[in-house]
């Protein structure tokens, strides 16, 4: 190896780093300064530009967003963390997943200030202390009621409906295994029919013909009749805030609804992460996120009901309504048997 | 050499560190080595069921790949066919798009209600096989046909001369010349579809997996990393297997670029050939037809709607920035992914070119070139979950960091560029050079003389291949901490997890500039006629 063949590798490795730079890739790396928030969250993460921009200036923090998969991804990456954690706040961990965060020691304890106290009911059990609900919604059987008025057939009403063979191969799912939805349902059956009775459950409803898809967006958007991709299926399972979404170009009904007496109640919180070098940061992003202007954002861009009690679009007041009995687990008994009951769930629908 | 230290250094830091993080966490616990986990993983017959379902899927994919690929081979890289740079395109293109788009595309087709519903293959092991070879046909048909068009048809003229008939001058001459360009191009797909992972996971429901959708499911969801390295070890035991199997084959495939085959049209005794061309060619633009018919409707209303909003800053409140913007993103993030990879790559190439004169270089080359390779084929869920984990310290503290997304984009186009360079630059004689010295040129200029008039052609070609490949890369940009300025694979991932039309609507629509997108580059690429690229 001549002195001059590693010039010109030298020169080479240079040049490289130049145009990176100059192509405008921007590092993130340093930025864990006190006047940056770091926020994790998951997938759907959406807000108004305005808003943030208004959050900056007042509280003269700048904020970033880092995305990191649904709801329980990102449970696991914080977790996988912990000794440096990537940021500074965290929000979408929900109550299917929140217990995991919680015993992992990865959240620091802190409650919005500007909690409202329909916002603290929904604190999650033996966590109230350390995250703030912000929003929450019922992941339910939806219903195309179009096409169950043309083929003359009553919609199912109840979760025994599904495993009628009068409804054979009309339900379409995302798993349990791959989706928040999904395991959603899944906790729904066992809140309905028992920790010994839900095997059993699953066999009728798989033997009745239901399908699963991967993950939501399949199974709403090509196999759900009601859907963009007018599937086969007329009834799938999503959320309550679903069939506001149906309603046809210049007319004012929708054309699905919710089953809501087949609904899992799913809450997500913020919280500070432990280890964080901007915990006042954190507080103050969460504060925001818990305020009325945030909170009333939340239905258009997350597709969520807001936890404040705030003010919901008029679609929404008007056709998505909410359970008045959600299903529910108690989380902390999600978080002992959630991985059992994941393999046991897989073993009944492997078939 | 000190030149291959580069690229060493920069596997070492951005794959094996990662590997090696996630490694050690599944099989350390409280500080001590902890295997047990290797009996229990692998004495599960769930666990065993997958592993035979992955050497099914991928050997049965492999082998239809190659069985259509090889008279792709022969159509576009023998016969002079009207428009065949466009053909070539196509042909090319499945291996640079998303695998989001392409699980949509086809579900909306297969799907009970979709227009190919009567099949019944929706979530059927049928689809999955589909789904693979839609992806990986394009290489068989790259690397077969490259070594193809560099064979020296003179063998075959005289054995034809001599009265042998069509058939019997393919099995006795041609094939046996082709066989390691299909032994090692059928191997790299083998590669590809058992670590497959977006087309697997959508295409085929839950009924059926592979390792690689194991481990994420385990990673991702259940956090047991135990079982998760377990199965990553396994995998790597495999691929390098693979690897070291394709190297012994390799040897043969190095396309010879200086034979000028003449192109002719076409027999008429051909037209079984051309018909598996036309059948493959229905193949690969259906699912692309019924991406570009989605994007055109919203609503069951025809409409240009979706493609409009794309541009709108307010179009759609999930959205933080307009999807050109995204595209901006993609081509910026892109291009910085092949600046890194054909910088490596042409460090890499120089060392696999150089080395390969004397016994002992040749066999540190197949080593050098294996290391290369493993990107490939390693879970690239393992990867992106050890960044996490592993490159948490400054100075390397690049989880959140927006460079990682083009530097995991160029570790998977690097080998690309290394295959498409190492030929070229062997070709050259060292004596060249070494005039050129003698007459007076300092080294750097004897390099840019002889080296550089060589090689402009097979590296602009290389660095648009990755630049498509980077494009749509999804899988490694998927597990990484994605910023605000999200990729356009990325915001067509979200748009499809949306409820509304709208959405859906836009989703598809950005997948066609995408598709489009990466059309154009490989047709650029055709145009520059390097063979080699692409190619393993």
């Amino acid at each position: 190896m001549s002195k001059q063949r590693a010039a010109v590798a030298g020169l080479v490795v240079i040049a490289g780093a130049a145009s990176l730079t100059a192509c405008g890739v921007d590092s993130g790396a340093g930025d864990d300064d006190s006047k940056t928030i770091t926020v994790m969250s998951h997938d759907s993460w959406g807000a108004p530009d305005e808003l943030i921009e208004q959050f900056e200036e007042e509280s003269g923090y700048t904020v970033k967003v880092q995305t990191a998969g649904d709801a329980g991804e990102v449970a696991n990456k914080l977790i996988l963390t912990a000794d440096s954690p990537t940021a500074d706040v965290i929000y979408g961990i929900d109550n299917t997943y929140g217990m995991r965060v919680v015993n992992a020691n990865v959240i620091e304890p802190y409650v919005a200030s500007t909690a409202t106290d329909e916002a603290k009911e929904l604190a999650l059990p033996g966590a109230e202390d350390q995250l703030t609900a912000i929003d929450y919604g019922d992941v339910c059987l939806n219903v195309d009621d179009a096409w169950f008025a043309e083929h003359d057939i009553d919609p199912p009403t109840s979760l025994d409906d599904l495993i009628d063979p009068k409804y054979k191969d009309l339900f379409v799912t995302p798993a349990a295994s791959t989706s928040s939805p999904g395991l959603a349902f899944l906790l729904a059956t066992i809140a309905q029919y028992g920790e010994d009775g839900w095997q059993d459950y699953w066999t009728k409803l798989m033997d009745n013909g239901a399908k699963l898809t991967s993950g939501w967006s399949d199974a709403y958007s090509v196999d759900f009749s009601g859907g963009e991709g007018k599937g086969a299926r007329p009834i799938v399972l999503s959320y309550a805030s679903s069939p506001p979404f149906t309603i046809p170009e210049g007319e004012s009904e929708p054309t699905t609804s919710a089953v809501l007496n087949t609904c899992f109640r799913q809450i997500e919180y913020a919280g500070v992460i432990a280890g964080t070098d901007n915990a006042e940061g954190a507080e103050a992003f969460i504060d925001f996120l818990a305020d009325t202007p945030f909170q009333e954002s939340i239905p258009d861009t997350m597709f969520m009901y807001p936890a404040s009690g705030a003010a919901l679009p008029e679609l929404w007041a008007e056709h998505a309504p909410l359970a008045t009995d959600p299903l529910s687990v108690d989380p902390k008994e999600i978080e002992a048997n959630r991985d059992t009951w994941l393999k046991e769930w897989a073993d009944v629908t492997a078939g | 050499m000190a030149i291959a230290a580069i690229p060493i250094a920069f596997l070492a830091v951005f794959f094996l560190l990662p590997i090696g993080g996630m490694l050690q966490r599944g099989f350390f616990t409280d500080g001590a080595l902890d295997l047990s986990a290797f009996g229990d993983t692998l004495s599960s017959p769930r666990i065993l069921r997958l592993i035979w379902l992955t050497v099914a899927q991928a050997a049965v994919a492999s082998v239809l790949s190659v069985l259509l690929g090889v008279p792709v081979a022969y159509c576009l890289y023998r016969l002079r066919l009207p428009g065949s740079g466009l053909l070539r395109a196509i042909v090319a293109m499945p291996f640079v798009l998303p695998t989001v788009v392409v699980g949509v595309a086809f579900r909306s087709l297969l799907n009970e209600a979709g227009p190919l519903g009567f099949l019944g293959l929706d979530g059927t092991w049928i689809a999955i096989i589909l789904g693979l070879i839609f992806f990986n046909i394009s290489l068989v048909a790259r690397t077969v046909g490259s070594s193809w068009q560099g064979l020296d048809s003179r063998a075959e003229e005289s054995a034809a001369a001599l009265g042998a008939s069509p058939m019997t001058v393919f099995r006795t001459i041609t094939l046996p010349a082709l066989r390691p360009a299909i032994v090692s191009s059928a191997s790299v797909v083998f590669l590809f579809c058992s670590t497959a992972f977006g087309v697997v996971l959508t295409m085929g429901g839950l009924q059926y997996g592979t390792i690689e959708t194991e481990i994420y499911l385990q990673t991702a969801h259940f956090l047991d990393l135990k079982t998760a390295a377990v199965l990553s070890v396994l995998q790597l035991v495999v691929v390098l297997g693979l690897l070291a199997f394709i190297g012994r084959w390799r040897r043969g495939v190095a396309p010879n670029p200086t034979v000028r085959v003449v192109r002719r049209r076409p027999r008429r005794s051909e037209w079984p050939v051309l018909t598996v061309l036309v059948i493959v060619l229905a193949f690969l633009l259906t699912p692309i037809l019924a991406l570009v018919v989605r994007s055109l409707q919203r609503g069951g209303q025809w409409t240009l709607q979706n493609y409009v909003a794309l541009a709108d800053e307010d179009s759609n409140p999930a959205l933080l920035a307009p999807v050109t913007q995204a595209l901006r993103a993609s081509l910026i993030i892109a291009a910085n992914a092949t600046v890194i990879a054909v910088l490596l790559g042409v460090l890499v190439a120089f060392v696999l070119s150089r080395a390969s004169a004397t016994r002992g270089g040749r066999r540190a080359t197949k080593v050098f070139d294996a290391v290369f390779m493993l990107p490939l084929g390693v879970s690239s869920v393992t990867v992106g979950y050890g960044f996490y984990i592993t490159l948490n310290n400054p100075p390397l503290d690049l989880r959140t960091s927006s460079v990682l997304i083009p530097i995991a984009q160029a570790t998977v186009a690097l080998p690309l560029v290394v295959r498409t360079l190492t030929p070229a630059l062997q070709q050259i004689d060292d004596r060249l050079r070494q005039a050129a010295m003698m007459l007076g040129a300092p080294y750097y200029r004897a390099l840019m003389t002889v080296d550089v008039a060589v090689i402009w052609r097979p590296l602009l070609a290389a660095a648009g291949f990755a630049m498509a490949v980077s494009m749509g890369e999804f899988g490694a940009t998927a597990f990484l901490a994605r910023s605000d300025n999200p990729t356009l694979p990325v915001v067509i991932f979200r748009l499809i997890s949306r409820p509304d039309a709208e959405s859906f609507g836009m989703a598809m629509a950005a997948s066609v500039v995408l598709t489009v997108v990466t059309v154009v580059i490989m047709g650029l690429v055709e145009r520059l006629r390097v063979s080699t690229v692409g190619t393993f």
